[in-house]
């Protein structure tokens, strides 16, 4: 990010966590986090992204409309802000295909509001978010691929690094503390991540591909 | 594969579903004999009963357009009218194998087994309701529709059959020696027919359909005004009648999300059915005794259905609920982190926190908890427990124990030869 705020669009169908957020946003991002618009569906959410000009997207998982998905799915490619998905919602497949629709990250609603600023400001840093849920859901989708012995195809396995850094995660590290566990640099850890997002979004064979049907995702 | 027949046959029947499939498939290629087999299962078997598939959560978001919708749904939608052709189409074929020996005796047959399928398979209620309609409309109403559009129908069926019948009879000779004038006869009758009766079937299928489906709902609903009876509406007088101690009232509020939470949705099994469960489960205990928050993430499960299987694993999930109890009691922050990876042969579980953490060479001798409970433990079972502590930083205790498998006696420590016990990915080739 280059300097200002970071412009903020928050995504939600429930006008009472809109104002929660914002509010909370105020306190704990002043100056640095700035909501610029509220949206209550898809469409609205759409018709915010053509015309004002925002950082990042707070979307909402399940989202009058077709949920999030489609937010990402219709958002054109150009001019197209990092999303950061923020939900209830424990389902696993719901939040693995958001990351895969495009997300940046996954935290649950009820962080606090010094972790949502830390949070939204690492994506419009262009970083991935993973908040220990996620990384459990990652590793699950991933299970079972480590021992498979199909060296070739690595875009649908994690290498044994970037586990150990979702284990971490998965086990509340923080980036610091995955970084100084591993004796690697947060820059490294962060290219982990960025990694595993990118074989998240990219894989659709194997493993991950049978998870996902397993859970009706496909 | 289209409705899911060859698989629950093969449920049903214990054979593999790559085999079903492949013998529907042969058959099939035996003049269509697999065809109006399928489609005739389709119709009759029972609908599996496991019809809701999703949590409360995802369903409801599912309905309110709040989620993506899957291939999968919209072709479930198409079922009965894929059926309903698949059926006519190998009726078709029948007729044409065995032509010569009865023509009209077979489509009969035939026509009249699908009605009677159709009916079989309608449930009570659905029977009441055409029946009662019946009632007050003629059966001739009842079948080809009212309007205009229904006498058109009718009128163009009449014609492709007395046009088809024209054929069979009057041509029996030089177009029957060539077979192309039976099967333009054929494809006639079969276009009356489906023309006149077509709506009609298709309305009873969805109508079918659709009404079990709206049973399951009421059903759904009535669960959910229970649930929420139970549980929201007790913990809000709770939360009245506390409303001046802000600890309990947080403390009720966390519990009460958690149980909604898991109840919407996930879909994991209860305490006593899987390790995930249960460890989730002493993590609650402790949440609400100590009023802190404990986050738990689970990766893989072992379903403790079997006995052994269970007494097996209980030595890790009463190491967990101390853990997590002295981190409540002693770290002094009102959060603990869970992390249990639960693989085929061993399991894993790390409790952490930020808190203010000890000097390990330091307990007290006298001080029983860590060494006892967690430690001795472990090793009792042929597990292992290491704990990590730096004072002002934050405790972590890592418990490992290999997993008993369900199936005879293959003991910890021994690769078993296939995960019985675990079942986070049940494979269907497809």
């Amino acid at each position: 990010m280059t300097s200002g705020p970071t412009k903020v669009l928050v995504v939600d169908d429930h006008a009472m966590f809109r104002v929660g957020v914002r509010a909370e946003l105020a306190r704990e991002g002043a100056g640095v986090v700035d909501v610029v618009a509220e949206a209550a569906d898809v469409d609205e959410a759409l018709a915010v992204l053509a015309s004002t000009e925002v950082d990042v997207v707070l979307l909402d998982v399940h989202l009058p409309g077709g949920g999030g998905v489609e937010v990402m799915r219709r958002t054109p490619l150009d001019r197209r802000p990092r999303f950061l998905a923020l939900s209830v919602s424990d389902a696993a497949e719901d939040v693995i295909g958001t990351i895969r629709g495009g997300a940046r990250g996954y935290v649950t609603k009820t962080i606090t509001g010094a972790e949502l600023v830390a949070a939204i400001r690492r994506v419009a840093d262009g970083d991935a978010v993973f908040s220990p849920r996620l990384a459990g859901f990652v590793l699950d989708s991933f299970a079972g691929s480590i021992s498979v012995a199909e060296v070739d195809e690595d875009l649908d396995r994690l290498t044994e690094r970037e586990r150990e850094v979702m284990r971490l995660i998965a086990r509340g590290y923080s980036y610091k503390e995955v970084a100084g566990e591993l004796f690697i640099s947060i820059k490294t850890v962060e290219t982990h991540m960025s990694s595993v997002q990118r074989k998240l979004q990219l894989s659709s064979r194997h493993e991950l591909a049978r998870w996902a049907s397993d859970r009706r995702l496909l | 594969m289209v409705g899911g027949v060859a698989a629950g046959l093969a449920e049903h029947l214990r054979l593999p579903v790559v085999g079903v499939r492949a013998a529907f498939v042969v058959m099939a290629l035996m003049s269509g004999l697999g065809v109006v087999l399928y489609a005739g299962l389709w119709l009759m078997l029972p609908a599996d009963t496991a019809f809701t598939t999703d949590t409360p959560g995802a369903e409801s978001a599912s309905r309110g357009g709040r989620r993506p919708t899957t291939l999968r749904e919209r072709l479930v939608d198409a079922g009965p009218v894929v059926a309903l052709a698949a059926l006519g189409f190998g009726a078709l074929l029948v007729f044409e194998a065995i032509v010569g020996a009865g023509v009209l005796f077979w489509p009969v047959v035939l026509g009249v087994a699908g009605l009677v399928l159709l009916w079989r398979q309608a449930d009570e209620a659905q029977r009441d309701r055409w029946r009662h309609a019946s009632g007050r409309l003629t059966p001739l109403q009842l079948v080809v529709g009212d309007g205009y559009g229904a006498w058109w129908r009718i009128g163009a069926g009449a014609v492709l059959v007395v046009m088809a019948a024209l054929l069979t009879f009057l041509d029996s000779g030089a177009l029957y020696a060539d077979g192309w004038g039976l099967v333009v006869a054929v494809l006639f009758v079969v276009g009356g027919v489906a023309l006149v009766m077509g709506p009609w079937l298709h309305r009873m299928a969805t109508d079918l359909s659709a009404e079990r489906e709206e049973r399951i709902r009421t059903q759904e609903r009535a669960d959910m005004a229970a649930h929420l009876h139970d549980s929201v509406l007790q913990t809000l007088a709770l939360i009245q009648k506390n409303a001046a101690d802000p600890t309990v009232v947080a403390r009720l509020a966390r519990m009460q999300e958690r149980d909604l939470r898991s109840w919407l949705y996930a879909d994991d099994a209860s305490a006593s059915e899987s390790l995930a469960g249960a460890l989730r489960a002493v993590a609650a205990e402790v949440e609400d005794a100590h009023g802190i928050t404990v986050e738990v993430v689970t990766v893989g499960d072992a379903a403790t259905t079997d006995a052994d299987v269970a007494a097996g694993v209980r030595p890790i999930v009463a190491a967990t609920r101390e853990a997590i109890t002295n981190a409540a009691k002693h770290a002094g922050t009102g959060r603990v982190d869970v992390y249990a990876e639960i693989g085929p042969t061993e399991a894993e579980v790390f409790v952490r926190d930020r808190g203010r953490g000890f000097d390990p060479d330091d307990v007290p001798a006298d001080r029983h908890g860590v060494r006892d409970s967690i430690t001795a433990r472990m090793q009792r079972h042929g597990g292992s427990a290491r704990i990590r502590s730096t004072p002002g930083e934050g405790t972590e205790v890592r418990l490992a124990l290999p997993l008993p498998t369900a199936r005879e006696g293959v003991r910890s420590g021994e690769p078993a030869s296939e995960p019985a016990a675990t079942a986070p990915l049940q494979e269907e080739p497809r």
